[in-house]
């Protein structure tokens, strides 16, 4: 592992152990953390040494160390209540969010890494550049309702929980970046939504109000089947969202329904059930198609 | 950076922002053991596959038509791995089909390729191997084995989208057929029961029944039998029946597919194991009644 300076905290740095009595009981214990350190042309870890305070999570660790050794330090976050998804970031080489990651979960008797998510281009330091995500979620095809009827829309109560859960998402992208399609195979970016994407259509898929059949772009232009369900989305989603069961998995098989089940055909043709929509009709209706922008010139 | 597009016909035109940089990705920098539990099962997908050969090849000792210690009534234990038997060397009492049976080649070299074949496509046992074998990933935040050298025969990855991967998409049909083989299951587990031409119930009886409730709980937890009971259905409250299956039965079951993954694995050699020891007089099989 390559590291680079340590560095002590000095006089003028975080808090010395008597104040950290102020906000508690501080342990003694003297915390390494290596934090990557570097840009688009290469860096290093970088070891700081602080002193251990009771009850800390990894990001408040992190800003004591931007306060005290490190001012130049870039780390994204906003809420430090696991509800932005801004802190994202490998601790020890396992994607969580900052925020959410106790210290006393942490083995403090070894060095700690904290490193930016690997899928993405580094900014700078623990900061990446994740508009890769925001350029795909332009791709998807919006919610389409019919007209509404007399009287508006009615939704029964069990049609509307089904979503819920994937309406929890909130963004931080740590399935994208654990997602080892796009992580060890960056050129698969082309043509692979990832699991984030997938959870947005699978909830649209499911929407009993919605219109659009999107399973032949799910194939076509989103490349469901890149995923092997190896899960790993599942397990590093800090919503707990069940992506891989709830949604890829049940995208997987709209996707066998319309392309890969010959008595599914069988059954289309025979009680003249229309044919599936096609990959172009249903990119018709992403946003960047209504905002009239061309494939070409996107 | 632009995204090289490999297949031009499906592009998503990203301008991805500029190089990776970051830690090599090469290097692993979890902590934990993150190898152990893909090796496990590895170690217990090789320990199955190697048993199954060797029951498979066995041709023999897979009927328990023998006595009991408390009864002179013989059973009719027929291990799983031959079920249902319709080869002319079944025994009269265990064959299927027609009289004498079909060909001499071990039944169950014929039957297996049915059961592993839902278990190959089963979801969850892909995520097992893809792990453990193919090291795609290894583990999580673990590069793909191979997947470092660029240009080298890993460099590129097409998951289940070129063949043979493509016929993954198969498994609902491995499903159907592994419906018809737990209805087979179970009319072993009732056959357990039977000894002589009376009722009673030994101890390999309550082994059948329990191998025929693992392998309902694991089929029907399935996430193809999911889809097709309810989870396809883009308005749960147009299919009131459908989408209490889904919820009640079929829904907690997926929960645990994992679990009744492996318990009906390890049930179904440890059935055969008991037949097979019954079979060879190695043990007697108590009689409860």
């Amino acid at each position: 592992m390559a590291v680079g300076t340590s560095q002590t905290e000095g006089p003028s740095g975080a808090p010395s152990p008597a104040s950290a009595g102020e906000h508690g009981t501080a342990s003694g214990e003297t915390l390494h953390m290596q934090l990557w350190r570097g840009d688009k042309d290469g860096g290093q870890f970088v070891e700081y040494q602080v002193p251990a305070q009771e009850g800390e999570v990894v990001l408040d660790v992190v800003h004591r160390i931007q306060a005290s050794h490190a001012p130049d330090l870039a780390v994204r976050w906003n809420c430090k209540a696991g509800k932005c998804g801004s802190c994202s970031a490998e601790i020890n080489g396992v994607p969580a969010l900052m925020c959410m990651t106790r210290m006393s979960t942490l083995d403090t008797a070894s060095p700690i890494t904290v490193s930016p998510m690997r899928t993405f281009p580094v900014l700078r330091d623990l900061v990446t550049d994740v508009s890769f995500n925001f350029e795909v979620a332009k791709l998807i095809p919006s919610f389409t309702p019919a007209p509404p009827p007399p009287g508006g829309y009615r939704m029964q109560q069990v049609d509307v929980e089904r979503g819920q859960e994937f309406r929890k998402c909130i963004e931080c992208f740590l399935c994208q970046n654990v997602c080892h399609v796009i992580r060890d195979h960056e050129e698969n970016k082309a043509h692979y939504a990832g699991p984030r994407f997938f959870v947005r259509l699978a909830e649209l898929e499911m929407h009993p109000l919605d219109t659009l059949d999107r399973r032949a772009y799910v194939r076509e232009r989103m490349g469901v089947g890149y995923c092997n369900i190896t899960k790993c989305c599942t397990e590093v989603c800090p919503e707990g969202i069940h992506i891989t069961d709830n949604a890829i998995i049940p995208l997987k098989e709209r996707v066998v329904d319309s392309r890969y089940d010959p008595v599914a055909w069988l059954g289309r043709k025979i009680l003249r059930r229309p044919a599936p929509m096609t990959a172009a009709e249903a990119a018709a209706h992403t946003s960047a198609a209504t905002r009239g922008v061309s494939d070409a010139a996107r | 950076m632009s995204v090289v597009q490999e297949n031009p016909a499906v592009p998503i035109p990203v301008e991805i922002g500029g190089v990776r940089a970051g830690p090599p990705r090469s290097q692993i920098l979890r902590r934990d053991t993150w190898w152990f539990w893909p090796g496990v099962q590895a170690l217990g997908l090789l320990a199955f596959v190697g048993y199954g050969i060797w029951t498979a090849f066995r041709g023999d000792f897979y009927y328990a038509g023998t006595m009991g210690h408390v009864s002179s009534l013989p059973s009719h234990y027929l291990s799983p791995f031959y079920s249902p038997c319709f080869v002319s060397s079944c025994p009269t009492d265990a064959v299927w089909g027609p009289a004498g049976g079909i060909g001499t080649v071990s039944p169950a070299l014929l039957v297996l390729i049915f059961p592993m074949g839902f278990r190959v496509t089963c979801y969850y046992y892909r995520k097992t191997y893809y792990r453990s074998f193919w090291a795609s990933p290894p583990a999580c935040a673990v590069a793909d084995v191979g997947s470092t050298q660029p240009g080298g025969m890993r460099s590129k990855y097409s998951g289940e989208t070129r063949f043979p991967l493509i016929l993954q998409n198969a498994h609902r049909y491995f499903w159907y057929v592994a419906v018809i083989f737990a209805g087979i299951l179970t009319w072993d587990a009732i056959e357990a029961f039977r000894f002589g031409s009376g009722w009673g119930m030994g101890l390999g009886t309550l082994i059948f029944v329990v191998n025929a409730v693992l392998i309902w709980m694991y089929t029907a937890g399935c996430h193809a039998c999911r889809h097709l009971c309810g989870g396809g259905l883009r308005r749960f409250s147009n299919a009131p029946v459908r989408h209490t299956i889904w919820r009640r039965i079929v829904t907690p079951l997926n929960e645990h597919h994992q679990l009744y993954a492996w318990m009906s694995l390890i049930w179904i050699a440890w059935t055969d194991l008991y037949v097979y020891l019954v079979a060879t007089n190695t043990i007697h099989d108590p009689r409860f009644f």
